[in-house]
């Protein structure tokens, strides 16, 4: 595996990941999410097609710990040839994506607590790598014993020594055929000091990169940044560098700025659920008027105005009763959805529940949300970067978003 | 210009037999198709959860819409703004629709069925409303399917008594009300359905009638509802006999392959039904040997693909040990079965029209 920078703009970085697999990608990435391996709702067979960059994967190893699946995804000889997703690359992220809260229980030297197909387990670390070993992932996050920023400071010191253990024990336990595809995960999330601690300590070990844990827990969005920088100072900088918890397009700007390579997010998913379409201009050059006519934004989109750039809701009632609306989810948008369907038609696929709805929706948030990280890399090649998240926020808060404060401005690249 | 008579828009041309099995082409305005063949329901513009690119590469030819359900949602009046359902869906091969009567006599509480038509409470608003042969057809014109049903007076296989006999006669003289209503005959079929119940002297005189009607094709309605097999299979051998040679035949709510492959030896060519995507959300694969429930334990050690003998991308990608971890979890596991088990009924189809085109009907498996 190898991991080159390219091109900075400020701390953030586009970089080349190539994998043992011989897949090659840019950083910021998107990881799309998985379940028992597949897409939520997207078809298996399109996935490939979905967009130029819809490779990357995550997967949840605590989806495969009980049998029969940890025996179906060993006998297949890995999660690529289980769900037959050879050509993708499938990162192995412990957290459970879609939705599941860390409470930060208690948890012993051997394991920690997590959501499992049968609820919630303490799954130690013997089982894990078993899981991993047997998926096969391209990387891997390290066993985490991640806590939110609000447990007493003994418990978060404890996690981050838990951690840290952790990450040798996974390390001398992984197939050494495997090569190196370990994310180290670094903790710390109620103390900077304890932030700084976790982050020396993964820097030390022979990893492929590292995976900040203990994000979109509720956190101040300041002190997010703080922690985001404070571990990241202490990460070597030509390994990758991954975060789960965060999605929103404001906190996939926040992690890139701070030197983040690899996110995994719901926020299309989420989006799905709620029967809304991702329209969020893209093209910081197209100036807000402009952009709002190209929109063609009707009153009856049945939101709150000012989200109606941002995102469109399709069951609205007003669709086929007083204006319908022959245009598809965005005007010029290449994916599938948009090349073949009408706002009116998804309208009427909502209202009658047909799950076709949400395939064609996800298919969509996908595919706007990867050519947002792509419009992301643009900037950082073009060493634009901080304009473009100040143009993207800026006209999130004049939607009535909730920005992100002041951002302060990077100069240099480390 | 398709057809022979100004009230065709269909060309139907045998292109070889077996005894009274036949291989045909069916041109229709949007579409040219091969049957015997099977047509997916799509209820209300999409079958299940597919995509159209999906339905094509499993060679879907005609879907089905539910006019009743259509007329609800979106509506028809918007369908016909929109310039009908193929270009709602944006689905370019051929479009069936029913005449919206079974759906409602299934479905709504109180239905009734008079002469002016099917009366029934409103399921938005409870109000009394009233389906007649002439509103369905407007419907049906409105929404722009290859083929629209005639609306019929539809009663059950097991019921008895004059009931069945005043369907049948009410079928014919709604007939020729639908046939007035028809605004569209050079783009639209407009197929009879011949009722009659169990009863073959009924069945023979709606023959009689409908035939007398020179109308593009013909259904076998008022089956697939709790009759013996050997009654079924009675009623649709008299039908094709008495239907004409050089129309399509299309026998309603039948979807089991073994009752295709029978009907099909009977002389049948069309066949619907709810049944493969519907057994395939309660994880039940249509397989060359039966049906393979995959909820059970033994398919959590069971290695192969669904069927050995299928090509479609579930049998090529997935094991049977891997959909029963799935089928009761992920909305995805419903997904994979209900596109294998619709591909199992294309192929299907496709082995019929050409075994019967290749001299060698009698020797392909009895289907499951």
């Amino acid at each position: 595996m190898e991991f080159t920078v390219r091109a900075c703009s400020g701390h953030g970085r586009v970089g080349s990941l190539r994998l043992a697999s011989g897949l090659e990608f840019e950083t910021p990435s998107l990881l799309m999410i998985t379940r028992r391996g597949l897409p939520v709702v997207i078809p298996p067979e399109m996935l490939m097609d979905l967009h130029p960059d819809s490779r990357a994967c995550q997967f949840t190893p605590m989806h495969f710990l009980e049998d029969p699946l940890a025996a179906v995804v060993a006998k297949a000889g890995g999660v690529h040839k289980l769900a037959s997703l050879t050509g993708f690359a499938m990162v192995a992220v412990a957290r459970d994506s879609l939705g599941n809260e860390i409470a930060g229980e208690e948890a012993s030297n051997l394991g920690a607590s997590f959501e499992t197909s049968s609820g919630r387990r303490i799954v130690g670390l013997e089982k894990y790598m078993e899981v991993v070993n047997a998926c096969k992932p391209d990387l891997w996050v390290s066993l985490p014993d991640e806590v939110p920023h609000w447990v007493p400071e003994k418990r978060n010191r404890e996690s981050v020594d838990h951690t840290s253990q952790w990450l040798d024990h996974c390390l001398s336990l992984q197939h050494a055929e495997h090569g190196n595809r370990c994310l180290g995960v670094v903790v710390g999330a109620g103390s900077l000091e304890e932030r700084a601690r976790s982050a020396e300590q993964a820097a030390t070990r022979n990893v492929a990169g590292f995976s900040l844990a203990g994000f979109g827990l509720g956190e101040d969005v300041a002190q997010r940044g703080f922690h985001l920088e404070v571990a990241i100072a202490k990460l070597p900088n030509d390994k990758l560098r991954h975060v789960c918890g965060l999605g929103s397009p404001e906190e996939v700007l926040q992690a890139v700025g701070a030197g983040i390579d690899l996110l995994d997010s719901t926020y299309p998913y989420m989006l799905t659920k709620e029967c809304l379409a991702m329209t969020f201009p893209l093209k910081m050059e197209v100036p807000l008027r402009n952009a709002d006519r190209d929109m063609q934004p009707t009153p009856d989109h049945g939101v709150a105005s000012g989200f109606s750039l941002a995102k469109v809701n399709l069951r609205s009632a007003t669709y086929g009763g007083g204006r319908i609306d022959e245009t598809p989810l965005v005007t010029g948008c290449k994916c599938y959805t948009c090349k073949r369907h009408t706002k009116v038609y998804i309208n009427q696929l909502l209202n009658s529940n047909e799950t076709l709805a949400q395939t064609l929706l996800e298919i969509h948030n996908t595919y706007h949300y990867l050519e947002f990280f792509k419009a992301i890399r643009e900037s950082i090649k073009a060493d634009k970067f901080h304009e473009f998240r100040t143009w993207f926020t800026s006209q999130r808060q004049e939607l009535g978003v909730l920005s992100l404060g002041n951002i302060p401005r990077v100069v240099s690249c480390n | 210009m398709l057809g022979i008579s100004p009230s065709m828009a269909l060309r139907f041309e045998v292109l070889a037999r077996h005894n009274r099995a036949r291989a045909s082409r069916l041109t229709l305005p949007h579409y040219e198709a091969l049957t015997p063949l099977f047509m997916p329901v799509g209820t209300q513009g999409t079958i299940k959860g597919l995509t159209n690119d999906q339905l094509e590469d499993l060679d879907c030819q005609i879907i089905l819409g539910n006019t009743y359900h259509l007329a609800l949602r979106p509506g028809a009046d918007l369908l016909d703004t929109i310039g009908g359902l193929h270009k709602f869906m944006n689905w370019p091969r051929a479009l069936l629709t029913d005449s919206g009567g079974f759906q409602m006599v299934s479905l709504l509480h109180l239905a009734d069925i008079t002469e002016e038509g099917v009366t029934f409470q409103s399921p938005v608003d409870g109000k009394p409303m009233l389906l007649t042969p002439e509103d369905s057809i407007q419907i049906q014109n409105k929404i722009g399917a290859d083929i629209i049903m005639a609306l019929d007076d539809v009663v059950k296989t097991t019921t008895t008594g004059p009931r069945v006999e005043e369907a049948m006669y009410r079928t014919l003289r709604w007939i020729d009300r639908c046939i007035a209503a028809h605004s569209r005959p050079h783009e639209q079929n407009l197929f009879g359905i011949v009722q009659g119940g169990l009863d073959p002297q009924l069945r023979d005189i709606c023959l009689e009638g409908l035939v007398a009607r020179n109308l593009p094709g013909y259904a076998i309605g008022g089956l697939a509802g709790g009759e013996g097999k050997d009654a079924f299979w009675r009623v649709v051998a008299q039908c094709t006999a008495g239907l004409p040679e050089d129309k399509p035949r299309y026998v309603m709510g039948i979807g089991f392959p073994l009752d295709i492959v029978v009907c099909t030896a009977l002389g049948a060519d069309m066949y619907d039904c709810v049944y493969p995507t519907r057994t395939a959300r309660f994880g039940s694969a249509l397989v060359s040997e039966g049906v393979l429930r995959l909820t059970h334990a033994a398919m959590a050690t069971d290695y192969r693909p669904l069927d050995s003998s299928c090509t479609c991308m579930v049998c090529k990608r997935y094991t049977r040990a891997y959909l029963h971890t799935l089928v009761t979890k992920e909305a995805m596991g419903s997904q994979l079965v209900s596109y294998h088990n619709i591909s199992h009924m294309m192929q299907l189809s496709r082995n019929l029209h050409s075994s019967i085109l290749e001299g060698r009907f009698p020797d392909i498996h009895g289907g499951s």
